[in-house]
């Protein structure tokens, strides 16, 4: 083995500090966040922000690690959260003795028993035909829960009461802040499974079977073994994501494991980034924080999700993840600086834009759903006039002019990202 | 038992062509470019709003017309400047697009004719009971629907099978490189036929829309079945298409029409059961609380045991 | 000495179409063999029958006496049959350490392993650098397998199929499309990776072949018509005829 050989395996086995610097820092963002977002809706959100994020990286072994299209993921979420709200019922009876912060443990279990059933045979394929048999599957699910009234509690779904059972140090989770701390530890413990699943014989035969699933079975692996290794995988991790929803928030109705929930996190998963470990993560974040806030000021929150996502798909299919990670390149090199200025010249045009597509769309919902008369509006704290002609004047040209001044700002950006990336012509020794 | 018997099949049929309406477009498209669309139900739901929109200003006949037009234009420009677009970052991009933008239209019908039902209605017109049969009343609006949808099919058979468009779509479809080596413009040919499968959809709203609720739901309420539709049927198989919509129409209308349920059943046999234990749910299960999950348990079992479909003949 | 791979009566048909008719050949241990043979003759779907890409209509296939015919790939590679492809057939997201690596786990033992971490496989990830290193990709390890050059991605392709160390190796085409030095470059590591192994390789350039085969079987109309030494294959008239002839005719 040459010299350069040994040096390149010893560079895999870096030193345990620079492995673990990320996790610790991740410790302390999960630690010191609810000091710094203490409100209510703060601890809200980032409850939800948790849940979501262990939901949408475990839908991530499949779609970005595994490559198979889930249209019925919520089914592993859903599963979780009601055999983990049934738990916290019968530890609430006495049937049993359990720590409530444990309940998430069977969340996963229903969730690995159900895709250890389904993985046996809608894994065989990938591609339309796992994505169909997901759809039928979620389809099936959300349609039997309405029917097994028992099980799934009908329209009204199951309550639970968390603050029963053995207590941890005197705590009973019935504060939001406990119950934070609590899916903090769950999502650091999940987060770190999931990512080290990830370097392991079997998560990187799931990206190699993602890759070109023919190549793998002449290297040893039966596609659909490695595939069903990771569909199980994933559906443990739902489960438990499931069954933290149904600590958090004592009550889990058919609406976790229909369409609408699987549309939901496919859609964090894709907007964050399949690609990336950490996408469905940003994607989770971002999501929630869409829904938290943006449903604060506007009932059309959604028309706007959905038309970041459709315009996520079409043009930045690598998600936000890959956006942050196209600066690697300059940053590594020092120069995220030369973007600064370009960004800036672009930015405050495209926000103008952006600021009157939304006025637009804000004022006419407004005009269709306000009572009859009433044609004042606020938006954002200003109030004004939905039928004036002044506010259509201001509205048509923060659209357009913003919309003429970004387009003439491309070039130059272009020009300087060129810059930025340029690689380093005659400093090579310098820059390695 | 025999009114319920001939009600029921009629019923089936009539939900069953409308159905093929849908499939047949999902299916052609499926056919030519690979993708499955997921919005094909939303074009649907379109038409039915549009319909109601333009009826109420020119009445029902003139929206028959116009909705379809309306639709099947939106349906190309969907397919030219965004599907077209998407295909260079492969299947899964275009099937999670053609996803997100059945989200997205939903959203916006909300966005445009808010939440609430609309109050869309067929004409006055063919608002009486075509006949009356055992007591029971066919409406005469029920009647026209199967006579739209038959004309759609045999009009749609003739295009396929006789004209010179017909053939060239077959071709594209067998062999999308060769027919454009034969100096076929093969883009326009998809975009057209996009454009024609949503229009279909769009007619079929159109048609649907005062008998089955014009709401914003209305697309996810069909638009998974339509989609159980065309792989039951065999992918790409407009004949699996057909014969599955009938199957899909029949099997909801007779499992809602026989009410037994599963204790029902149990007692021929002088079996029966405690009706308060957990599983309870399962013994008084009747026919019609599991109509809707009839088509889902088809569509596992023919993906498991024969994932080509009915009449198809590939597998992806 | 025993055979490596026994085809006996080899048959495969595409609908009414029979593009295998019956094809008899051995091949021994540690032998170097070619199979040469015009375009449509069969070559690639002789292999794809060998290494169970195609399922056999009729006859057998052995692996050192035992028969495979119809056993998934997978198992067909557990048993110590690796594989190249005409049409390169790697995973393109992955980097090519990963690449390597990948194809080295199974033989490694590490089978669907979800309790190992593949950084801290030190003898593993060492084996992979050698294979790496044998295949000159060495400075190229960590980018993405995707963007390499045509020639490294062929490279990379047999280091795949040879990174497992099994016993019986199949090229299909391994210099296809490669320059000169490329192709000089390519014996060299085909001739230093398959040292001790049995090599079935399928080849187009007669220079490879007759540099490296101990023995050629000609492929015509999906009938093997002769199998022989090099030099006697170089003087066969019959071969002439039926395959060279018509090459030059070309």
């Amino acid at each position: 083995m040459s010299e350069i050989t040994k040096s390149a395996v010893s560079e895999l086995s870096r030193p345990l500090r620079k492995t673990l610097m990320p996790w610790i820092g991740f410790v302390i963002l999960l630690l010191a966040l609810p000091n710094i977002f203490s409100s209510n809706v703060g601890l809200y959100t980032m409850n939800l922000m948790g849940i979501f994020i262990i939901f949408a990286l475990s839908y991530n072994m499949l779609l970005g690690q595994g490559g198979m299209l889930s249209f019925g993921h919520a089914v592993y979420f859903g599963l979780g959260g009601f055999m983990s709200v049934h738990f916290m019922n019968y530890i609430e009876d006495g049937l049993f003795v359990f720590p409530m912060y444990l309940v998430p443990i069977f969340g996963g279990i229903i969730g690995l028993v159900f895709a250890i059933i389904i993985g046996s045979f809608s894994t065989r394929r990938a591609g339309t035909v796992f994505a169909m048999i997901s759809l039928g599957v979620g389809e099936l699910m959300a349609a039997s829960s309405l029917i097994f009234v028992a099980f799934f509690g009908g329209e009204e779904g199951v309550s639970g009461d968390r603050t029963t059972g053995p207590e941890l140090a005197g705590i009973d989770f019935g504060k939001d802040i406990h119950i934070y701390y609590l899916i903090a530890a769950w999502v650091f413990v999940t987060v770190a499974l999931m990512y080290l699943f990830s370097r392991t014989p079997a998560g990187r035969m799931a990206n190699a079977v993602r890759d070109n699933a023919e190549r793998a079975e002449f290297i040893g692996y039966s596609q659909r073994k490695v595939r069903f290794v990771s569909f199980c995988a994933s559906g443990f991790f739902a489960g438990i994501a499931g069954g933290l929803f149904a600590l958090n928030f004592e009550i889990v109705t058919e609406e976790n494991l229909n369409a609408l929930t699987s549309g939901v996190v496919l859609l964090m998963a894709y907007i964050g980034g399949v690609g990336f470990f950490i996408g469905p993560i940003v994607g989770a974040v971002v999501f929630t924080l869409l829904q938290s806030i943006l449903s604060n000021y506007t009932d059309i929150w959604q028309l706007y999700v959905g038309i970041l996502f459709v315009l996520t798909v079409m043009y930045v299919p690598q998600g936000l993840t890959g956006i942050i990670m196209m600066h690697t390149a300059a940053w590594r090199m020092k120069r995220l600086g030369i973007l600064i200025l370009p960004y800036l010249r672009i930015g405050i045009p495209a926000l103008a834009m952006l600021a009157g597509i939304a006025a637009f769309l804000e004022t006419v919902h407004h005009m269709r759903t306000a009572v009859e008369g009433e044609t004042l509006m606020s938006l954002m704290g200003i109030e004004y006039d939905s039928h004036g002609i002044v506010t259509w004047i201001v509205i048509l040209v923060l659209t357009f002019v913003g919309g003429y001044l970004t387009r003439t700002q491309l070039p130059q950006l272009r020009e300087a990202w060129e810059t930025a990336n340029k690689p380093p012509a005659s400093t090579k020794g310098a820059a390695s | 038992m025999l009114e319920l018997i001939f009600f029921s099949l009629l019923n089936g049929i009539v939900t069953g062509l409308l159905l093929f309406m849908l499939a047949s477009g999902l299916t052609l498209i499926f056919s030519m470019m690979g993708v499955l669309n997921f919005a094909h139900a939303s074009f649907y739901m379109l038409g039915a709003y549009f319909a109601y929109t333009v009826s109420m200003y020119l009445g029902f006949w003139v929206g028959l017309f116009v909705a379809p037009v309306l639709v099947g234009l939106m349906g190309a420009v969907v397919e030219r400047y965004g599907l077209r677009y998407v295909h260079r970052w492969g299947h899964v991009a275009e099937l999670i697009f053609t996803f997100g933008l059945a989200f997205l239209i939903e959203e916006i019908v909300q966005f445009v004719w808010g939440k609430d039902t609309k109050a869309y209605h067929e004409p006055e017109i063919l608002q009486f009971p075509l006949f009356t049969f055992f007591g029971q009343n066919f409406p005469a609006y029920k009647a026209f629907m199967l006579l739209v949808s038959i004309a759609i099919f045999v009009v749609l058979l003739l295009i396929l099978t006789r004209s010179r468009i017909g053939l060239i779509i077959q071709a594209a479809i067998h062999k999308p490189n060769m027919t454009a080596m034969l100096g076929h413009n093969v883009p326009l040919v998809f975009m057209g036929v996009f454009g024609v499968g949503c229009a279909l959809a769009g007619l079929a709203g159109v048609i649907a829309g005062p008998a089955l609720g014009t709401f914003p739901g209305m697309a996810v309420v069909l638009g998974s079945i339509v989609f159980v539709i065309v792989v039951i049927g065999g992918l790409g198989s407009l004949t699996g298409a057909f014969v599955a919509s009938l199957l899909i129409g029949l099997l909801q209308t007779f499992a809602i029409a026989l009410d037994y349920s599963v204790n029902d059943f149990l007692h021929l046999f002088n079996i029966s059961f405690d009706a308060d234990g957990a599983l309870r749910d399962l013994w008084t299960l009747s026919l019609p609380q599991i109509a809707p999950i009839l088509p889902y348990l088809l569509l596992i079992l023919i993906l498991i045991f024969r994932p080509t479909g009915l009449f198809g003949n590939r597998e992806t | 000495m025993t055979a490596a791979i026994e085809l006996k009566g080899l048959r495969k048909s595409f609908g009414p179409t029979e593009i295998i008719r019956g094809v008899d050949l051995t091949i021994g241990e540690g032998e170097r063999h070619a199979i040469i043979g015009p375009n449509g003759a069969g070559k690639s779907t002789l292999f794809h029958l060998i290494s169970g890409r195609y399922s056999v209509s009729g006859g057998t296939v052995s692996l050192h006496g035992e028969n495979i015919s119809n056993l998934p790939p997978y198992e067909i590679y557990r048993k110590g049959l690796s594989r190249s492809f005409q049409v390169t057939n790697i995973f393109p997201n992955m980097s090519v350490f990963e690449n390597v690596r990948c194809g080295l786990m199974w033989v490694r033992d590490y089978k669907y392993s979800f309790w190992h971490l593949v950084d801290r496989q030190k003898e593993l990830n060492a084996r992979a650098m050698e294979v790496i290193e044998e295949i000159g990709l060495t400075s190229r390890r960590n980018i993405p397998a995707g963007v390499l050059t045509y020639a490294e991605q062929r490279a990379l392709e047999i280091g795949i199929a040879a990174a497992g160390g099994a016993d019986v190796i199949m090229l299909d085409e391994p210099t296809a499309g490669m320059s000169h030095s490329e192709t000089d470059q390519a014996i060299e590591l085909i001739r230093k990776i398959t040292v001790g192994k049995t090599l079935v390789m399928v080849e187009h350039d007669m220079g490879v072949v007759f540099d490296l085969a101990d023995r050629i079987s000609v492929l015509v109309y999906g009938e093997i018509i002769a199998s022989d030494t090099p030099e006697n294959i170089r003087n066969s008239k019959a071969v002439q005829e039926a395959y060279l002839g018509a090459e030059a005719e070309e």
